[in-house]
C-alpha cells in the first residue's frame, strides 16, 4: 500500500504562496504576544491552584461567589466536571486557604482537596531564566551538531524551521491565552526536537542526492528529496500525533494543554520541513548565486563554473 | 549463522531478560513521583524577623527541626535538603493528608505563657516532653513536661499569679487562658482548649520538636492528594494503551508483515524504557508517563525510515536480503542524526527540568536511545531470519 509514493508534487514552484501563508499566521502570532502578552501559569508568575472535588454537584457561580469573601472573586475557575473545580488565585498562604476551604465546606458541600499549588513569584522569575537558557541551549547545540554532521546553511535552515514551529505554537497559545506552564515549555522543547528530526529526515536524502545525481537542477533535487521522504514524513506524523492525541482526549485535565502544544507544534512542524525547510534552501541558493554575480573572488568563480559543467 | 549475528542475537536476549527482571513486578520496581503517588514537594525559605536573624546556625536548626517532625509524621522515604543559603526542600510522598503535613512544617511553633498584661513569663524552649491524651471527661487535651530550669521558670510563673490569668499562646494565637489555682512546682502542666483529637496530637507533634529559631515562609507548595494521584496513573496509563493500540493497528494497516515486525519491535523498545527506569530507579511522574507515551510513537519512526528505503530497493529490483542491507545502511544515518538532534533538545530539558517535568525529559532520552536499539537491532535481525526463509522458498 502506498499513499503518495508514485505521485511527484511541485513543492518549490508554489513556495512564494506557503511563505506568505507561514508569514501570516506568525505576523499574528508576534502580534498577540507584542500586545496581549502570555498568560504565564503559576509556574512563571506566581500564585495558587486549588483542585478541589465536592461531594455534590456545584455551580461555579457558587464557587465564585463564597471567594468573594476573600476578595478573590476575579480568580480564574475551571470546572472539569460538576464537582470538581480548578481554581487559580493570587498567591495566598495555608492560613487563608484554610480559611476558603472550610467556607466552602460550610456554605456549598463537604469537598476533597486534590491538589495544591503555590508558587511564589521569586520563583517564577528564575524558571523564565532558566526556560529561555534552555531553549538557547537548545538551539546552540542544534546549530553545532548539524553544522558538524552537515553543514552550517543547513543548521540555520532547520533553526528557522523550528524557529516557525515554535513561533505557531507560542503564538497560539497567546492569542487564545492559554497559560505557559512548565509542561508547555517542555513541549516546545520537544517539538524543537521533533520538527529538526522531520527536516533531517529530508536533508539528509538531499545531502544523498547531491552526491549521485549530479545532472539534476538543485530544484528538481530538493523536490526529489521531499517527495522521496514524503511518505516516510506522513507515517511519522501519523504515529506521532495519534499517541499525542490519545493523551489529549484520555490524559487527563493535566496532561491536555501540553498535548494541545505538542499537537499544533507537530502539524507545524511536519508543514514546515516538507514546505519550508527545503524550499528555503533553494532560495538561499538563488539569493548567493545573483550576489556571486556581483562580487565574487577568482576562487569562487572557479568552484561554481565547476558546479555548473557538472549541472549541465 | 555467523559469529556476529549470534552475538547479535544473544545480546537482544540479554537486554530483554536484564529489562523483565529489573521492571516486574511494575508497581514494586517503578518509582513513582510525588504527582502520581500523591505527596508534599515544599520549598521553605527562613526569613528575617525583628528579632531574630538568619544565619547558618539557625537554618541548621530550622532544618533538624524539620527532620524531627517528619519523622514523627512517619513519612517513608522523605527528602529533607538545605538549598542554597537560607532554603530547605521537603519532599513527602505517599502522604494521605498533605494539607496538614505541609502545615505542621511551616509553623514556627513558639509556645508561650503570657500573664494578663501580655508579658512572656516563659516559652516552650525549655520543654522536655509534650504528649497528647484525654482529661477526666474524656475530652482531647496535651500535657506538657519541663525541664529543670523549665520547671523553676513554671513555678516562678505561675506562684506570682495565683488566682490570675496564665495565658498560653501558639505562635501569638491564644490556645488556653487557664486560672492559676495554686502554684505548680513539678514542672507539669496541662493545656485545654478547644481540641480535637487530631489537632491535640498536633500540637503536641509541634511542642516536641521545637519551635522554630526563625520564621519560615513557604515559596513553592505542589501537593497532590492520593485521588488524583491515583486517577492520573489510571488516566495516563489508558492514554498510553489507547496510543500503543492505534499505532500497533496503524503499522499492521500499511505495512502489513512489515508492520508486524515493527509492533514486535516496539513492544521490546517498551518493555527495555520501563527496565532502564526501573532499574537506573528513575522517577516516573505524570509528564514522564507522557514521555513514554510520545516515545510510542517516535519508535516507529525508525522502523519507518527503514522500511521505506527497503521499499525502494526492492522496487530498483534487489533481492529481499540485499534490499535489507542497502536499506538498513542508508537508514542508519539518517536515524542516527535525527535521534541525536531530538536528544540534544531532551537533555536541554533535563537541565531545565524540575520536578515532574525532569521525570519527561527521562522517559523521553531513554526512549529515543532504547527506539534506535530496538529499530536497528531487533528489527534487523527479525527482518533477517525472515530473509533466510524467502531465500530457501525461492531456492526450492
Amino acid at each position: 500500500m502506498d499513499f503518495v509514493g508514485k505521485r511527484n508534487f511541485n513543492f518549490i514552484n508554489n513556495r512564494r504562496l506557503v511563505y506568505m501563508i507561514s508569514a501570516l499566521i506568525i505576523l499574528v502570532g508576534i502580534i498577540s504576544i507584542i500586545f496581549q502578552g502570555f498568560n504565564y501559569g503559576i509556574d512563571f508568575a506566581g500564585g495558587t491552584i486549588l483542585q478541589i472535588k465536592f461531594d455534590e454537584p456545584v455551580s461555579i457561580e457558587e464557587v465564585r461567589n463564597n471567594l468573594g469573601e476573600f476578595n478573590l472573586s476575579s480568580s480564574t475557575i475551571q470546572d472539569l466536571s460538576d464537582t470538581e473545580f480548578i481554581i487559580r488565585t493570587e498567591k495566598i498562604d495555608q492560613e487563608k486557604r484554610k480559611e476558603i476551604l472550610s467556607t466552602f465546606r460550610d456554605k456549598i458541600a463537604d469537598l476533597e482537596l486534590l491538589r495544591v499549588e503555590t508558587v511564589g513569584p521569586v520563583i517564577g522569575e528564575n524558571l523564565k531564566k532558566t526556560a529561555l537558557y534552555a531553549i538557547l541551549f537548545a538551539f546552540v547545540g542544534i546549530i553545532i551538531y548539524i553544522t558538524v554532521r552537515f553543514e552550517f546553511r543547513y543548521s540555520i535552515i532547520s533553526i528557522l524551521a523550528l524557529s516557525h514551529d515554535c513561533l505557531v505554537v507560542l503564538g497560539i497559545f497567546s492569542l487564545f491565552q492559554k497559560e505557559i506552564t512548565i509542561p508547555i515549555i517542555a513541549a516546545v522543547l520537544t517539538i524543537v526536537g521533533y520538527s529538526l528530526n522531520n527536516t533531517i529526515v529530508i536533508l539528509d536524502r538531499l545531502r544523498e542526492n547531491i552526491k549521485f545525481k549530479t545532472r539534476e537542477s538543485f530544484e528538481n533535487i530538493v523536490n526529489l528529496s521531499i517527495n522521496q521522504s514524503l511518505s516516510r514524513t506522513i507515517n511519522t506524523a501519523l504515529t506521532t500525533v495519534l499517541p499525542v492525541l490519545a493523551i489529549y482526549f484520555f490524559g487527563g485535565s493535566i496532561l491536555s494543554d501540553f498535548a494541545l502544544a505538542l499537537f499544533i507544534g507537530m502539524v507545524a512542524g511536519t508543514y514546515s520541513s516538507i514546505f519550508i525547510a527545503s524550499p528555503l534552501l533553494v532560495d538561499w541558493r538563488n539569493i548567493s548565486k545573483e550576489k556571486h554575480r556581483h562580487g565574487q573572488t577568482a576562487k569562487e568563480k572557479v568552484k561554481k563554473t565547476k558546479r555548473k559543467t557538472k549541472g549541465k | 549463522m555467523n559469529f556476529t549475528k549470534t552475538a547479535r542475537i544473544a545480546s537482544v536476549f540479554i537486554v530483554i531478560a536484564v529489562a523483565v527482571i529489573f521492571a516486574f513486578p511494575l508497581d514494586e520496581k517503578i518509582n513513582l513521583g510525588l504527582d502520581l503517588q500523591g505527596g508534599s514537594h515544599v520549598i521553605l525559605e527562613c526569613k528575617d524577623s525583628p528579632n531574630a536573624l538568619v544565619d547558618d546556625d539557625a537554618v541548621q536548626r530550622v532544618l533538624e527541626i524539620i527532620r524531627n517532625r517528619v519523622d514523627q509524621l512517619g513519612v517513608s522515604e522523605p527528602v529533607i535538603q538545605r538549598q542554597g543559603n537560607n532554603r530547605i526542600l521537603v519532599q513527602l510522598p505517599g502522604i494521605d493528608d498533605p494539607e496538614t503535613a505541609v502545615d505542621l512544617i511551616g509553623r514556627t511553633a513558639l509556645l508561650e505563657f503570657k500573664d494578663a498584661k501580655g508579658n512572656t513569663l516563659l516559652t516552650g524552649a525549655h520543654l522536655l516532653n509534650a504528649k497528647e491524651t484525654f482529661d477526666q471527661f474524656g475530652r482531647p487535651i496535651v500535657t506538657i513536661e519541663f525541664d529543670k530550669i523549665g520547671a523553676t521558670e513554671f513555678s516562678n510563673a505561675t506562684s506570682g499569679n495565683v488566682g490570675k490569668v496564665l495565658a498560653i499562646t501558639l505562635d501569638d494565637k491564644e490556645i488556653s487562658a487557664p486560672v492559676v489555682q495554686e502554684p505548680i512546682l513539678d514542672g507539669q502542666a496541662r493545656i485545654t482548649g478547644s481540641f480535637s483529637v487530631d489537632s491535640a496530637k498536633q500540637l503536641a507533634l509541634l511542642l516536641r520538636s521545637g519551635a522554630l529559631p526563625v520564621k519560615v515562609e513557604i515559596l513553592e507548595n505542589r501537593s497532590v492528594g492520593p485521588t488524583l494521584g491515583k486517577d492520573s496513573i489510571d488516566k495516563g496509563v489508558k492514554a498510553g494503551l489507547i496510543g500503543l493500540l492505534l499505532i500497533l493497528v496503524f503499522m499492521v494497516f500499511y505495512y502489513r508483515k512489515f508492520g508486524l515486525i515493527a509492533d514486535f519491535s516496539l513492544v521490546i523498545c517498551m518493555l527495555i524504557i520501563v527496565g532502564a527506569l526501573a532499574g537506573f530507579k528513575f522517577t516516573l511522574t505524570l509528564p514522564g508517563i507522557a514521555g513514554m507515551i510520545l516515545t510510542i510513537g517516535m519508535a516507529v519512526d525508525a522502523n519507518i525510515l527503514i522500511f521505506e528505503r527497503i521499499k525502494e530497493e526492492l522496487k530498483l529490483g534487489k533481492t529481499f536480503r540485499a534490499s535489507i542491507d542497502a536499506g538498513f545502511n542508508k537508514a542508519f544515518r539518517t536515524i542516527f542524526d535525527a535521534n541525536v538532534t531530538t536528544l540534544i533538545a531532551a537533555i536541554a530539558l533535563l537541565y531545565f527540568g524540575t520536578g515532574s517535568i525532569r521525570g519527561f525529559a527521562v522517559t523521553l532520552s531513554i526512549g529515543i536511545v532504547a527506539s534506535m536499539f530496538t529499530a536497528i537491532v531487533v528489527t534487523k535481525i527479525i527482518l533477517e531470519l525472515f530473509s533466510v526463509k524467502a531465500n530457501s522458498k525461492i531456492l526450492n
